[in-house]
């Protein structure tokens, strides 16, 4: 599904290297989590693949299906299949949560060349999948984010993965600033999307969410690389002894 | 010395290029009375201080230049309203296009049958509130428009009026010059509508004073039109009564010159004002408003929304100040004017002022500047949502705060539309 070799990234506007020489392979279905210190570039390579300005790619490849990720607009991926979860969604005033749903599904469907969703069809598919994530009318309603608290930001995220459907997940620190309750109802959330032809990428610091979202191989990621891979022990151990042990190990 | 020469030479000359008019005693008295003022302040002049940002020289020619009448492919605003039409047509009457006017509870009189009688109301406001708004800033093409416009209405409000009250200003003529003056009377506890649509010439100089009495609320609507090299002055001259509301929107798309001026006064304690407006502008356009609130009265609050969009280099004007006067405690003032700049050509030039002698007010402005947040625009199309249409949406959004300010929903679900249309004939 996403295959990631001897990626290498530098920040446009600096001379500073970010990734350098990730390889990463996820195939169809799988769960994969990263955890890793702070800085290590876990975020970067969310935006490197999504197409976020600011990075420069000097290095390496990243394909989706087989098709090359790095030369595609954002939107170009999102239609191929790929879906960021941010660790901080946007807030946009003025643009409703709901009209902007609809736009992103249609404007998908379209680049795929599938037809566009009626408006009533639509409302029916979202009020579906918003309720099971407990997001209310007025949620809905309101301005994308705005005044949304921490929780109910990420709900949204979630909500707009549903609705989107994409192939290949990437849920940036989905867990963070989540209390117990909101974090399994957007874990639970998430296990409802799981299918065999849909992969994930679950980047977090704490190995509680894993508990959740149950994932198929933990990787370490650390300055740029990823530095070890393994079985769902592999978060256990983090949790339980930080990452002195495994940067020594590798070192 | 010779800028004060050329100011007066200039008010010559606009004064010689239209036809002298009269009118009733008082009627007279007051056109006369707008002469002599015009002669004393002179023509506007690049180099007054509130000719810096814009130049008047459009304004001034002895001809109106050239400007092709544009056939409108959507239909015409405000069609929603139950609601009274009167259609000019470059700015003169034209009775066989428009509705009956009459409304339940409102006198309608063209402004020319008014000046031969004695109205009281109308005496009291015509060229009164304009002349009143001379000072301290001198608007000499007001002055004009009071001593020589033929047409026009005056409005009186008793009560709640049945219906809106539209101007449809529709052109034939590419290089007609019009001059509207509209008076407004609202007595106490009255309510109006009032729309206006369209460019009214080439070349419009449009006057409207509203008195809004005691308790009465005043809601005024307006679309400038969309042809591409039309030139409108306007003029909106109020004076607000206690506890009585004003407000008034305007949407400005296309023209290659519009300069919007507000004059508002507060004379009664508790009453309330919001002038907005929201302009999108692409290519040789210039759009100026100028806005000029005095507080003379208690608690009273006043909103000024500007929201400018602007591309291909266009430029946008903003002059907005509030003077509060020493009695005027408690006094609520905001002034807000953001321009979104699509592309590094196009220009934002604001002054923002206030100017304060009452100590217990609470007066805020901001004044931005700037483009498309990168941040949402990466959300927007990390989702799929196309580059362009990104874009729009964002752009949608900025000006939704102005647009926000309207209270009909109908009307401002209209205006959206419109300015959605008008991005997608660019991006088309």
């Amino acid at each position: 599904m996403l295959s990631i070799k001897n990626l290498q990234v530098s920040l446009q506007d600096e001379d500073k290297q970010i990734l350098k020489g990730l390889d990463l392979e996820i195939g169809a279905g799988e769960v994969h989590a990263i955890m890793g210190p702070n800085g290590s570039g876990k975020s970067t390579m969310s935006y490197v693949l999504s197409g976020k300005d600011g990075y420069k790619v000097t290095g390496g490849t990243a394909t989706l299906d087989g098709v090359d990720l790095l030369d595609m607009e954002p939107e170009e991926r999102a239609a191929a299949g790929l879906f960021l979860a941010f660790q901080y969604p946007v807030e946009i005033p003025g643009v409703g949560n709901m009209t902007f749903l609809r736009t992103a599904v249609n404007a998908q469907r379209k680049a795929r060349g599938e037809e566009e969703l009626s408006a009533g069809d639509f409302l029916k598919l979202v009020r579906s999948k918003a309720k099971s994530l407990k997001i209310d009318a007025d949620m809905l309603k309101r301005p994308v984010n705005v005044g949304f608290s921490g929780g109910e930001k990420k709900r949204n995220e979630i909500l707009q993965m549903a609705m989107l459907e994409p192939k290949m997940c990437i849920l940036d620190e989905t867990d963070s600033g989540l209390d117990v309750d909101a974090m399994k109802l957007v874990a639970e959330g998430v296990n409802a999307l799981r299918s065999e032809g849909r992969s994930f990428l679950v980047i977090t610091h704490y190995q509680r969410l894993l508990d959740h979202i149950k994932p198929d191989v933990v990787h370490i990621m650390a300055n740029g690389r990823i530095i070890k891979s393994g079985g769902p022990e592999l978060a256990l151990e983090v949790e339980n002894n930080g990452y002195a042990d495994i940067l020594a190990e590798v070192a | 010395m010779a800028i004060l020469q050329a100011k007066m030479d200039a008010a010559e000359a606009m004064i010689a290029a239209v036809t002298p008019q009269s009118g009733g005693a008082w009627a007279g008295e007051a056109r006369k009375r707008a002469l002599d003022s015009l002669r004393k302040m002179g023509a506007p002049h690049r180099r007054d201080e509130y000719w810096r940002y814009t130049n008047p020289a459009d304004f001034l020619n002895a001809d109106a230049p050239q400007a092709p009448v544009m056939e409108l492919d959507e239909g015409m605003p405000f069609a929603m309203l139950d609601r009274v039409r009167l259609v000019f047509v470059d700015g003169v009457f034209d009775p066989a296009q428009s509705d009956e006017p009459a409304v339940d509870g409102v006198e309608i009189e063209p402004i020319t049958t008014a000046m031969a009688k004695d109205i009281h109301w109308v005496s009291s406001i015509y060229g009164v509130l304009e002349s009143s708004g001379q000072s301290p800033v001198s608007r000499p093409l007001a002055a004009l428009n009071t001593a020589q416009a033929q047409q026009g209405f005056a409005i009186r409000v008793t009560g709640k009026a049945a219906k809106a009250i539209s101007m449809v200003y529709l052109r034939s003529s590419e290089t007609a010059d019009a001059m509207v003056h509209h008076v407004v009377k609202l007595e106490p506890g009255a309510d109006l509508t009032l729309t206006e649509n369209g460019p009214a010439a080439a070349r419009a100089n449009m006057v409207l004073e509203v008195e809004v009495a005691d308790n009465a609320s005043f809601h005024h609507i307006r679309t400038q039109g969309r042809d591409h090299l039309r030139r409108s002055a306007t003029h909106m001259f109020t004076r607000l009564g206690k506890e009585s509301s004003f407000k008034s929107f305007t949407l400005t798309m296309n023209g290659i010159l519009t300069r919007n001026e507000a004059v508002i006064e507060f004379t009664g304690d508790d009453a309330h004002a919001t002038v907005a407006g929201a302009c999108a502008g692409d290519g040789n356009f210039l759009h100026d408003d100028t806005v000029f609130v005095t507080h003379d009265a208690q608690n009273c609050e006043s909103r000024q929304v500007f929201k400018k969009v602007l591309r291909n280099g266009a430029t946008g004007v903003f002059q907005g100040k509030i003077l509060v006067k020493p009695d005027a405690q408690k006094t609520d003032g905001y002034q807000l004017s953001q321009a979104l700049l699509l592309d590094d050509n196009s220009n934002f030039l604001a002054k923002p002022e206030l100017e304060i002698y009452a100590d217990d007010v609470a007066c805020s402005h901001g004044s931005t500047c700037g483009e498309i947040d990168a941040d949402a625009m990466f959300y927007l199309t990390s989702r799929g949502v196309p580059h362009a249409q990104a874009q729009d949406m964002l752009t949608l959004a900025f000006l939704n705060q102005a647009i926000e300010e309207v209270e009909s929903d109908d009307i401002a679900e209209d205006i959206r539309a419109r300015l959605a249309a008008w991005m997608a004939r660019r991006a088309g």
